[in-house]
């Protein structure tokens, strides 16, 4: 790696909408794609006299989160109004949380499995409640600057995650974004899919450019919003880090110097763009909303969340390593494709009683036809206690690796047992006898192998091994090897 | 004795005995309506349709031997503030002139179940916004006692038709004193309740922690009769508390003995209308001749109440009035005309080589909502608005809305401090009677004085009843306020049951033409 004439100082802000049946308020579904304005009712359209009504699955979904980020849960949040004027947000204000959040001072670790960087702990200032805003669709038809509104998403719930701004490269955001989407897929708290919305991410980067006398100088702090990827996340910033430095190259421009910017990242130009700057609308005038009552959670209910959350990505990474003996790498491939794949993996490395070779068959077999067919692991046709079966076959040397995989893929496309397509392809553990019979016959009509070998030129017996294989497809590679080998020397 | 003049216990009593039915009843009131309410003007309007097909069916199922609900067919009449379903609901703004909610409030259901005829939608100051309810957009009710006097507000229409017997109960709201204010000025009945006490869901917010919903009429025994069918836990509203009713009625006919008032102290200060101070003195007396001790007590921090209020509920209200933005619902700019006018603004600086200035003319989004509000809301609702908007900004919370809160505490704890004393406590309501239309209509103080013994209650968020105590020179009715700790509400009606079995101040009516 090269090294830069400066730190990239990266803080990300998460929102995570959560998955409850019902908005955050009120009881109208949070289902998407309905149509416009469909799943509204009075208080999400914030019509006169409404009130809100705290959904407890919502905060129950939160506290799981928080509690999973290492956050400290404090006894006592309320609601507070954040307060501003736009067409899809229908009462003039968003219920979110000002002063008080339901959770703060967290963390969340992340690692590179390929070391690029080196393991850390992200910080995490705090994660918040809100209701989501609705959409604004602007539609410039026949140039009619019409814009249409659907509330349908107005009042879902959304888990606001503030991270300290403590990743120092595009790849740590990424890692740290991976790492989060991970534990909310194990924890069953949100869709997680970008292109509906229900994970959105904004970034807050500037730099710390190294002026040679030991100092380190702060460029203006950029939101970056508008990144409908974590790959685009990655790029964005990376531009963005370059940007920066050319222009205080150009500038000189420091922090403190220039208000903050928001810029939007455009995927297609692989650029940021300065977003219009909105009315002013840095005060949002918060103040407690007297509509609702405070939240009290206790000490017991924190420790009961706590013992429920199950294990982990980053305990049962831990646990794959230590318990089977695969590498970090290995286990964080497993670990990311989610908790079936996981238990697919560790049920079959409990039956062969071999981790390594477990993880090579999920990963090379299991995982390279799923993503062939886009199925699911719980779909798949071969289910883990059946490859079990296929792979001990291996370990036992009744069938090697590549008649194996052969044997997979029939049982992929069939859904017969690994016996039964062994038996149907005459597949047998051949008699030991029988092979050094075979080996002997091919070997003294071949002296001018012999020969070679005899001369040092060992890899010549590959033919035998070869001729071997043509008469009995059964036959052991590497028996056939061996046993070779040991009949010329005694030759 | 016309029928009229009743109580609503009385009617009731009628209705169950089927000595009168609901439609004759509801009938007589839509007549007295018609008669008086173009003087009185209470109404912002009347529902005669709906209303005689409730009470016909009412009738129709008393007559089958089916049950009737707690309110038997009696008319109410209710404060344009809380939404009827598929009736227009005003707020009597012009913001919300043509607005129809697809839903009830709370207490409409509750009403509707009880089996009370709505008879109509009663005028008010704009959004609740006001002590004479000349605030209101459409017109301004007059006191039934002087017509060339206000009736009091926000809940003046509330007030007003009872006084001019137009329904024999009347659902209103106090925010800041907008139950008992009119209530004094108007000769009948007033009570909030708790905060909490009543689910505001449906209730037009004016300030949320403050705004109460609570039942006007004739006698104790009858707002009684209604607060037990307006109160009680709702699911709809996070505020609403999960306290047991208490069977009021049943409570009135318990004996009250022992009761310990508490008079305070700071209520009979500067600004006080010497008539009113005397006819509140005399009340206390009549207390202590019916067996009540009375004694000194002080809410010292009442002084700052005006202050306080009108810190909070501008804040809560400039929020809460956020959402009449001219694009969901309610008034809307003519948007052409708008559109026009920018364009017209933009081309003339830019004629003028103003190019600076026309780009930062208003967005089309930006004017609209400037407009909409400008032109859709009253001139007070307008100053609540920014007072609140101004105390919640970014260098003024600490030094306004954070301060208040602040005193607001201290003026619970004053209360706390007082009900260990005493069980009740007694006041005048109004440091003045009513005032002449248009008085006070352009020194907005004055008009905020006139909340001065209300407002505590509900910073506080106890309950509190205002009574008729007297009559000015000049016959114009005097209100006795009694304010009880939170939830005991039957220990506040017990006490003004108390005095209404000792005088007849109550059953006084206006006498109109």
């Amino acid at each position: 790696m090269s090294e830069r004439p400066y730190d990239i100082v990266i803080g990300l802000e998460v929102h995570v909408q959560l998955k409850t049946r019902t908005k955050l308020f009120c009881r109208c579904s949070t289902q998407f794609g309905l149509s416009p304005n469909t799943s509204t009712c009075p208080v999400c359209i914030g019509m006169p006299g409404s009130l809100p009504v705290m959904n407890r699955e919502a905060f129950g979904l939160a506290l799981k989160t928080a509690v999973a980020i290492n956050c400290h849960i404090p006894e006592f949040t309320k609601w507070d109004r954040k307060q501003y004027y736009y067409p899809d947000l229908p009462k003039g204000y968003q219920i979110s949380q000002y002063d008080l959040p339901m959770s703060e001072k967290g963390w969340l670790e992340i690692s590179d499995p390929k070391g690029e960087f080196e393991p850390k702990k992200v910080g995490i200032t705090r994660a918040h409640l809100e209701e989501d805003a609705g959409k604004s669709l602007h539609d410039e038809v026949a140039g009619k600057a019409d814009s249409r509104i659907d509330l349908n998403r107005t009042g879902t719930p959304l888990l606001e995650i503030v991270s300290e701004p403590d990743m120092r490269s595009p790849r740590e955001a990424k890692a740290y974004l991976t790492e989060l989407k991970l534990l909310l897929e194990y924890l069953d708290v949100s869709d997680c899919n970008m292109q509906e919305g229900s994970l959105r991410v904004d970034a807050n980067v500037n730099l710390h450019i190294h002026n040679g006398e030991g100092q380190k100088i702060a460029t203006p702090i950029v939101e970056i919003k508008n990144m409908n990827s974590f790959r685009a996340v990655e790029r964005a910033l990376a531009y963005e880090a370059q940007r920066q430095y050319e222009v205080y190259q150009e500038t000189g421009r420091t922090i403190g110097q220039v208000p903050k910017q928001t810029r939007g990242w455009d995927d297609q130009a692989m650029v940021t763009r300065g977003q219009r700057h909105k009315e002013e609308s840095s005060d949002y005038r918060y103040f407690p909303d007297p509509d609702l009552c405070p939240v009290i959670t206790t000490a017991a209910e924190v420790e009961a969340v706590r013992n429920n959350l199950g294990e982990l990505p980053a305990q049962l990474r831990v646990r794959l390593e230590s318990t089977y003996g695969i590498t970090p790498y290995d286990s964080d491939v497993i670990v990311s494709q989610g908790r079936p794949t996981v238990e697919y993996f560790v049920t079959l490395a409990e039956a062969t009683a071999d981790g390594k070779r477990a993880s090579n068959w999920v990963q090379q077999e299991v995982l390279r036809v799923l993503n062939e067919t886009g199925g699911a692991i719980s779909d798949f046709p071969v289910k883990a206690a059946g490859l079990a079966v296929l792979v001990k076959a291996v370990i036992d040397g009744e069938l090697d690796v590549s008649r194996a995989k052969e044997v997979f893929n029939d049982m992929v496309a069939t859904g017969k047992s690994a016996a039964a397509i062994m038996q149907e392809r005459g597949i047998e553990k051949v008699d030991s006898s029988a092979l050094k019979a075979l080996c002997a016959e091919l070997l003294a009509a071949s002296p001018r192998i012999v020969a070679d070998v005899k001369a040092g030129k060992e890899q010549a017996v590959g033919a035998i091994v070869g001729q071997a294989k043509r008469k009995n497809p059964n036959v052991s590679p590497g028996e056939v090897r061996a046993i070779c080998l040991e009949l010329i020397q005694e030759m | 004795m016309s029928l009229l003049n009743h109580t609503a216990t009385e009617l009731l009593a009628k209705l169950e005995s089927r000595e009168v039915s609901s439609a004759e009843l509801t009938a007589a009131y839509l007549k007295q309506i018609e008669t008086l309410d173009p003087q009185v003007q209470a109404y912002l309007r009347v529902l005669p349709e709906s209303a005689l097909a409730k009470a016909k069916e009412i009738d129709a199922r008393r007559a089958a031997g089916q049950p009737v609900g707690k309110l038997g067919g009696l008319p109410v009449a209710i404060k344009d503030v809380i939404c009827t379903q598929g009736e227009v609901t005003t707020c009597a703004s012009k913001m919300l002139e043509t607005f129809v909610p697809p839903y009830n409030a709370t207490v409409v259901e509750k009403l509707r179940a009880a089996d009370a005829v709505l008879i109509g939608k009663t005028n008010m100051d704009e959004f609740a916004m006001g002590g004479s309810t000349e605030n209101s957009a459409f017109q301004a009710t007059k006191n039934p006692w002087n017509l060339e006097c206000i009736p009091g507000g926000s809940s003046g229409g509330a007030a007003a038709c009872l006084a001019a017997s137009m329904a024999p109960l009347s659902v209103g709201t106090d925010t800041g004193g907008s139950i008992r204010q009119p209530a004094a000025l108007c000769g009948v009945t007033g009570m909030k309740p708790t905060y909490g006490r009543v689910s505001r869901y449906g209730l037009v917010a004016f300030a949320s922690s403050l705004d109460q919903i609570g039942p006007l009429a004739h006698t104790v025994e009858d707002a009684a009769l209604l607060l037990a069918v307006l109160a009680g836990h709702d699911p709809l509203d996070s505020t609403s508390a999960d306290v047991e009713v208490p069977d009021y009625r049943a409570a009135l006919s318990q004996p009250l003995k022992g009761l310990k008032i508490g008079v305070i102290k700071e209520h009979f200060g500067e600004g006080l209308d010497n008539e009113i101070a005397a006819a509140v003195q005399a009340a206390v007396q009549e207390y202590e001749k019916l067996g009540a001790t009375a004694k000194e007590i002080s809410l010292p921090h009442s002084k700052y109440g005006i202050a306080t209020y009108y810190i909070i509920a501008p804040c809560e209200a400039s929020s809460n009035l956020a959402r009449y933005d001219g694009v969901h619902y309610g008034y809307r700019t003519d948007e052409k005309a708008m559109l026009a006018e920018l364009d017209a603004e933009r081309a003339a600086l830019v004629k003028a080589g103003q190019q600076q200035e026309a780009d930062n003319l208003d967005t089309p989004l930006v004017r609209l909502y400037r407009q909409s509000r400008a032109e859709g809301f009253g001139p007070e609702v307008k100053r609540r608005i920014m007072l609140g908007t101004y105390a919640l900004s970014a260098g003024y919370y600490d030094a306004y809305y954070l301060k208040a809160l602040k005193v607001r505490r201290l003026i619970r704890q004053d209360y706390d401090h007082a009900f260990k004393e005493v069980d009740v406590i007694l006041g005048p309501t109004t440091p003045t009677p009513a005032f002449k239309m248009g008085e006070k209509l352009n020194d907005p103080l004055a008009m905020y004085l006139e909340d001065l013994y209300t407002v505590t209650a509900n910073l506080a968020g106890v309950g509190g009843i205002s009574i008729p105590c007297g009559f000015t020179k000049s016959n114009l009715p005097i209100g006795l306020q009694i304010q009880a700790p939170a939830f005991a509400e039957a220990k506040c009606l017990q006490a003004a049951h108390l005095f209404q079995q000792a005088t007849d101040w109550h059953n006084r009516r206006a006498k109109l033409q």
